[in-house]
């Protein structure tokens, strides 16, 4: 049997307020699905998957309400029996996401240059900060500036201001017809192709390139994708290789993905290919470059830098490598101060979003 | 008069006529849009590069004065409301546009650039800016991020917070800041997100980068009348439900229609309760499958006609009368006091009903159009400045709106900020500990507290006397209402 709503969140408020009392790191988990994502692991685990169920769900309201170890699976099934979804893809890797952690993490799959990233997405969110204290911010509805914009800071903070336990999320409804469509192209002419697509009225909602193959994913309404796909041209793909396609992209599962070594670097869309050894693998339209197995040594970072970008490592066996690009010396100041008002005892995850805070 | 050393740095700053000392200099700058609060502020610098905010805010900072940054003064909720011991930073000079990138589809802009600007800019390339306040011909971007600005196409489009990249400026003690870029994802915590609509409490923005979008080759206008504003709401949660997404959704009640009609011609159903403008944009091919949706849908839910705009010019014509709302007002009645709610969009019926109740109340004619496809209700109260307690049972009437929306599950404001308009709703939305919250955000970025001190968070001493003025007997207004 399990335990009321009310009563799980009492028992994790004082578990914060004993935490806090004893200064006990808290590690947060959903289901796990991200223990790989960030910096330190840390702490103490606990679990946030019992926190569950869907509050509020109005399909013509445009939004879903749900306790943060509510299932990504759980989610998109209720959407997609209203014909919705989360626009923004959040990717699964591994078991079945929490919502919690979908959104703490902030991460978003291929739509996020075309339709937006998971922030964007963001409404509302409950936040059970350092003191044991239940705090609301934002709402259920589409405008609203009261206030500074917490909900949205909450979207990728990896938990160091708080257990986010219970999130609001705008819908949308999914595309009535989608295709992809694949051409054959070098990297550098796919990126310019990319972007020259994306200046013009077309429903786009992803383009990547891997392997000399550029694809394409078109969605809206059935005569605007037939339309589109024969102004971009290339062979359209049969649908289920397609939606593999792009799951594997969405969920980091193509090979590509599994390099011991992995980076994943944010560049502006049109920067021509990076001065790196090997063939990415681009996502967002150009905005975004995989890098598999790049050799010891590599100045990835600097390479990133001097492109205007950052640059993440995903995976590595080396000990001792920071997962993300480091802040300015005003942002990690910044940084410590929002943490130490949210979380002044410094129980959640220490060190997963910045080493030492 | 003895020199002030204050103004004496001031003026080592900036070049001469960029700093307004005089009581006839600052006048003008002594209220935003919402002009029932003014005050004239010490005095008022007119910078015209991110150097000169920088040594303005050094200064400032370091004799602790405070600081309120101001674009081109068209905000309604008194977030521009000079501090009278304190520098007024106008940004109005800092209007060049830095570059438009066509390829990368984005547009450096400073603070001072006018929202259609960027637009007109940018249409040779085939693109726009997609946030269209009502006063996109004046507004500033800068005022823009302050505020989150939205418009009439944001439930496609979204907010400022969705189509701005990146911003660059100044903390209080003159520290640059960078948040985000034209990169996306940057590590750390989201400080772009939280930057905007921040009110000007957090920063001064000297840089935005924004993104900019194909213009939709094709856009077509439905308009239909409802007998009733109920049905009217249903139509609107059943073009939702139906998976369309228009690029506006707006709706006029019989009130408003009929004070924009006289001086817009727009053809306006005036026996109507209520009117439904929505539009469609994209490809040819879009907008006809979408207007034919759209067409049978508004019929089903009991629409008594639907026509489709005949011309680009019919369209702009149904349009202007929508638009033209709050001028419309301005020839019906001395002073209007436009209000900003929003509220879940199948309650907007429920809300009318009761806004109609309270101006017998008051005492107040109130004629109502808004963002139906947002639920961002925008009453418009109409009063007489000129006759002894007007005004107050206005900011009441308005006062008690705004907490219905709260009640119904909606927010106090959905565009205009809250500035020191609605300070008091925040005590009605918020509870202590979230109203704490926002305190260590501003303090964060601005421990002096000089950065617009006084708007936004309200003090808890504040709104233990709001409570005092408005729980009586320890019941709460509308116990008629589920609580959300």
């Amino acid at each position: 049997m399990t335990d009321a709503p009310e009563a799980v969140l009492e028992g994790l408020r004082e578990r914060v307020r004993a935490a806090a009392r004893d200064r006990e790191p808290l590690r947060l988990r959903g289901h796990g699905s991200k223990d790989f994502y960030g910096e330190a692991l840390e702490g103490e685990v606990l679990e946030l998957g019992a926190y569950a169920g869907i509050i509020d769900y109005e399909p013509s309201e445009l939004f879903i309400r749900a306790r943060c170890g509510t299932p990504l699976s759980v989610i998109e099934a209720t959407l997609a029996a209203q014909g919705q979804h989360l626009a923004f893809e959040p990717p699964r890797p591994g078991a079945d996401p929490t919502l919690g952690g979908a959104v703490a993490s902030g991460l978003s799959g291929p739509a996020r240059l075309y339709l937006g990233a998971a922030r964007d997405f963001v409404l509302g969110a409950r936040l059970l900060d350092g003191h044991g204290e239940l705090l609301a911010f934002g709402g259920n509805v589409m405008k609203n500036v009261a206030g500074f914009d917490v909900a949205r800071l909450l979207c990728g903070s990896l938990g160091i201001l708080g257990i986010l336990t219970e999130v609001a999320l705008k819908v949308l409804p999914r595309p009535r017809a989608e295709r992809t469509v694949r051409l054959e192209l070098p990297a550098a002419a796919a990126l310019e192709r990319f972007n020259r697509l994306a200046g013009q009225p077309l429903p786009l909602t992803a383009c990547a390139w891997h392997e000399g193959q550029a694809s394409l994913r078109i969605g809206g309404a059935e005569p605007a994708v037939e339309a589109a796909c024969v102004q971009i041209g290339g062979e359209v793909l049969d649908a289920g290789m397609a939606e593999a396609f792009w799951r594997g992209i969405r969920d980091y599962a193509l090979p590509h993905f599994s390099a011991a070594t992995l980076w994943r670097i944010s560049v502006p869309a049109t920067t021509a290919p990076l001065p790196l050894p090997g063939a990415p693998l681009i996502d967002g339209g150009g905005a975004i470059r995989w890098y598999a197995d790049l050799p010891a040594g590599t100045a990835v970072r600097e390479v990133a830098t001097a492109a205007g970008g950052t640059a993440q490592c995903w995976r590595t066996p080396a000990r001792g490598t920071r997962s993300f690009a480091p802040l300015s010396p005003v942002a990690l100041e910044l940084h410590r101060r929002l943490k130490a008002r949210f979380d002044p005892h410094g129980i959640f995850n220490p060190g997963r979003l910045v080493p030492g805070l | 008069m003895p020199t002030d050393p204050f103004l004496g740095e001031l003026r080592g700053i900036l070049p001469g006529g960029s700093l307004l000392v005089s009581e006839e200099e600052r006048r003008p700058y002594e209220c935003d849009g919402l002009t029932v609060f003014r005050e004239l502020p010490r005095c008022v610098a007119l910078p015209r590069t991110g150097a000169e905010v920088q040594a303005l805010l050094r200064v400032c900072s370091r004799h602790g004065v405070p600081v309120v940054a101001r674009g081109s003064g068209t905000g309604l909720s008194g977030g521009a409301t000079p501090h009278p011991g304190g520098l007024l930073l106008s940004l109005a000079r800092m209007n060049r546009i830095l570059a438009i990138d066509p390829l990368l589809r984005v547009a450096h802009l400073e603070p001072g650039v006018r929202n259609l600007q960027v637009s007109e800019a940018a249409a040779a390339h085939g693109l726009y800016y997609a946030p269209d306040p009502s006063s996109q011909v004046a507004c500033s971007i800068g005022g823009n991020v302050a505020e989150n600005s939205g418009g009439v196409h944001c439930l496609k489009y979204g907010l400022t917070v969705h189509n701005v990249l990146g911003v660059r400026g100044f903390l209080m003690d003159g520290e640059p800041v960078e948040f985000g870029g034209t990169a996306p994802d940057a590590p750390g915590l989201d400080l772009l997100a939280l930057s905007i609509g921040s009110e000007g409490l957090l920063m001064v923005v000297t840089e935005v980068i924004v993104r900019l979008i194909p213009r939709p080759p094709c856009v077509q206008l439905a308009m239909a009348s409802f007998a009733r504003v109920h049905a009217a709401g249903d139509a609107v949660a059943a073009i939702i439900g139906a998976g369309i997404i228009p690029a506006g959704l707006e709706m006029m009640d019989r009130k408003a229609a009929a004070a924009v009609e006289p001086f817009v011609a727009a053809g306006y159903d005036l026996g109507a309760a209520a009117i439904l403008l929505v539009e469609s944009d994209g490809t040819a091919e879009e907008v006809a499958d979408q207007i034919a949706d759209i067409e049978r849908v508004l019929r089903a839910a009991g629409a008594d006609s639907v026509r489709i705009a005949g011309s680009a010019a019919e369209r702009l014509r149904w349009w202007s009368g929508r638009k033209n709302a709050f001028p419309a007002a301005g020839r019906l009645s001395p002073d209007y006091y436009c209000m900003d709610g929003t509220l879940p969009r199948k309650h907007v019926g429920r809300a009318l009903e009761a806004i109609e109740a309270m101006e017998e109340r008051y005492r107040l004619r109130c004629m109502n159009v808004f963002h139906a496809g947002d639920g961002n209700l925008h009453p418009v109260i109409l009063f007489d400045a000129n006759e002894p307690g007007s005004w107050e049972r206005a900011e009441r009437f308005g006062a008690e709106i705004l907490e219905l929306c709260v009640e119904l599950g909606g927010t106090i404001t959905g565009e205009h900020g809250v500035g020191i308009e609605k300070i008091n709703s925040m005590c009605v939305q918020f509870t202590a500990g979230e109203r704490a919250a926002f305190q260590a955000v501003k303090e964060s970025f601005d421990p002096q507290h000089l950065l617009n001190p006084g708007k936004l968070i309200p003090t808890l001493a504040r709104c233990a006397e709001y409570g005092r003025m408005h729980v009586h007997g320890g019941a709460l207004p509308h116990p008629e209402l589920p609580r959300f």
